[in-house]
């Protein structure tokens, strides 16, 4: 409780330190030459408070955010379904391992971002072109995680599950998959970041809806407290996602070891 | 031959080699030319040093190894093992080898489920199976929500679920306490009583190959093990591990193998200390 109120006195002061800077007039300029001018650089934290009011008060937001939650989603399900998929089937296979493997660090070492025109052409600019960009962000992460997961699977677990009368399909679906799933949760909170990442950069670089789209829309006529508003909402959403997944995340891996679980009496 | 002398399980001259690893110039031959047969219902332990193939020749006994020459009789039949593992065996691992994402009723359950047995017949013999290894009532408790031995129990009810004509353990004991140990090994024994079934018992610890066993096999020191002697043990049973080993029989028969296996080991001790 006692660091929660710290927490919060945190971000309170770095209000207020951004209020003292950027209201005009209030403190004499010392870098610029006008006294509007940092509030034009910087916004101010009670106009941007405002903006966020109004579009929560109009509904205007839904529109835009459901949009990019939309994308978000289908990016992160998408790419994690191919990169469970994939990853499983190169994991399982050496040879096809063996001859994808300069092609998998290839196309992961490319700055993936830069896809994003080309998706724009591809798919248009409506929401698949933001979904692409989202797959191929997730993809490797969930990939990468799952072929290490499917190889570092116990020899000794293989070889009883074999014992216990184990097909090769049932070794996949009780032994390699669960394996392999624990891996990939381990990596959840960075696939659902990345496809939130991919959906906001495929609307700032051209869209009609959207949050990414809000932003842009509001730099290019220099109204930067709505910028900041954009970016708020932003982090607010990107905070529930990540809640949100850590709480879908506890509730599967119950099975794993925790540090301490004694529990008071 | 008839039926009921058809060996459980024969392996006849095993050699086992491995392809050169590490910047080692030769292969290693792990196992060399060993032939070793357990009868129905027999209770048989092989003993030797560390590292002298023991798991390698359990491996190859369930089909999870193919042998590089020799043979594998399961019943009298041929045990290929590109063909599959030995179906009539179960396998009790000395490290862990329960699924951690389940719980310890879907462990035991693993076996029939993978077989098609219909879940609520396979969770009622799961069931009877954790209260005959003292497990009743953790039931929903992950692995690593349990101790050592209780995880042992575990991974015994889940291999015998199945009852497997032939028990294979590659020294399942070793990890615990002493206590937990000998409580085990008395349980192991008390339900091994039920049934009689064959027994293939790999240990490093010659006590525990004579308190439990009706026959011990000695096996040299590796590269390239084989069986050097072959003792039966006429201990009278039901026995009790810890009262046993205090029997005048118990200890003349533990200098006599000892007798055959203290060079082994000490070989095994020095090719050790080279490397």
């Amino acid at each position: 409780m006692r660091l929660r109120i710290l927490q919060i006195m945190v971000l309170g002061l770095l209000i207020v330190f951004w209020y003292l800077m950027t209201a005009p007039g209030l403190i004499p300029p010392f870098y610029f030459d006008k006294p509007n001018r940092a509030a034009f650089f910087f916004g101010e934290p009670q106009k941007v408070f405002w903006v966020i009011v109004d579009w929560f008060a109009t509904g205007e937001i839904f529109r835009h955010l459901g949009i990019t939650l939309l994308e978000t989603a289908l990016g992160f399900v998408i790419g994690a379904a191919f990169g469970l998929g994939i990853g499983l089937w190169l994991a399982l296979s050496p040879t096809a391992s063996a001859v994808m493997d300069p092609y998998i660090k290839g196309f992961n070492s490319m700055p993936r971002v830069v896809l994003a025109p080309i998706f724009a052409v591809w798919f248009g600019l409506g929401i698949w072109s933001k979904v692409a960009l989202g797959v191929t962000l997730v993809f490797f992460v969930v990939f990468f995680n799952v072929y290490q997961g499917v190889r570092e699977v116990s020899p000794n677990l293989i070889a009883s599950a074999r014992m216990l009368g184990a097909s090769r399909r049932q070794l996949l679906r009780s032994i390699y998959l669960p394996s392999a799933m624990s891996w990939v949760f381990a990596s959840l909170h960075n696939a659902v970041g990345l496809a939130f990442v991919g959906a906001v950069v495929g609307e700032y670089l051209g869209s009609s809806m959207g949050v990414g789209y809000l932003i842009l829309q509001a730099e290019g006529t220099f109204d930067i407290n709505t910028v900041f508003a954009g970016i708020l909402v932003l982090t607010a959403f990107a905070l529930a996602l990540d809640g949100a997944v850590g709480a879908v995340e506890r509730r599967l891996m119950t099975w794993q070891p925790r540090a301490s679980e004694t529990e008071k009496v | 031959m008839a039926p009921t002398d058809v060996p459980a399980l024969a392996l006849a001259d095993i050699t086992c080699r491995f392809a050169a690893r590490d910047g080692a110039r030769e292969p290693y031959t792990a196992v060399a030319n060993a032939t070793l047969s357990v009868a129905k219902g027999e209770f048989v332990s092989v003993v030797g040093p560390t590292g002298c193939g023991k798991s390698t020749l359990l491996n190859v006994a369930a089909g999870l190894l193919e042998p590089s020459l020799g043979t594998v009789d399961v019943f009298g039949e041929r045990l290929i093992s590109a063909e599959g593992v030995n179906r009539r065996a179960g396998y009790m691992f000395q490290a862990d080898a329960l699924m951690p994402w389940r719980t310890g009723i879907d462990n035991v359950v693993a076996g029939l489920e993978f077989r098609g047995v219909p879940r609520s017949d396979a969770v009622a013999q799961a069931e009877a199976w954790l209260r005959r290894v003292g497990l009743a009532g953790f039931g929903d408790r992950y692995p690593h929500q349990m101790s050592g031995g209780m995880r042992k129990r575990l991974a015994l009810a889940q291999t015998l679920i199945l009852s497997p004509d032939i028990l294979l353990m590659d020294e399942p004991f070793s990890a615990l306490d002493v206590q937990t140990r000998q409580l085990m090994e008395n349980e192991l024994l008390a339900l091994w009583a039920e049934d009689r079934k064959s027994v293939l018992f790999i240990t490093h610890d010659l006590e525990e190959a004579i308190a439990l066993s009706d026959r011990v096999v000695v096996l040299s020191a590796g590269p390239a093990t084989r069986p050097i002697g072959d003792f039966k043990v006429d201990l009278p049973r039901p026995r009790d591990v810890s009262e046993i080993r205090m029997t005048p029989a118990f200890l003349t028969l533990h200098r006599e193998i000892w007798a055959a296996m203290k060079e082994e080991v000490l070989k095994a001790y020095a090719a050790q200390k080279v490397a």
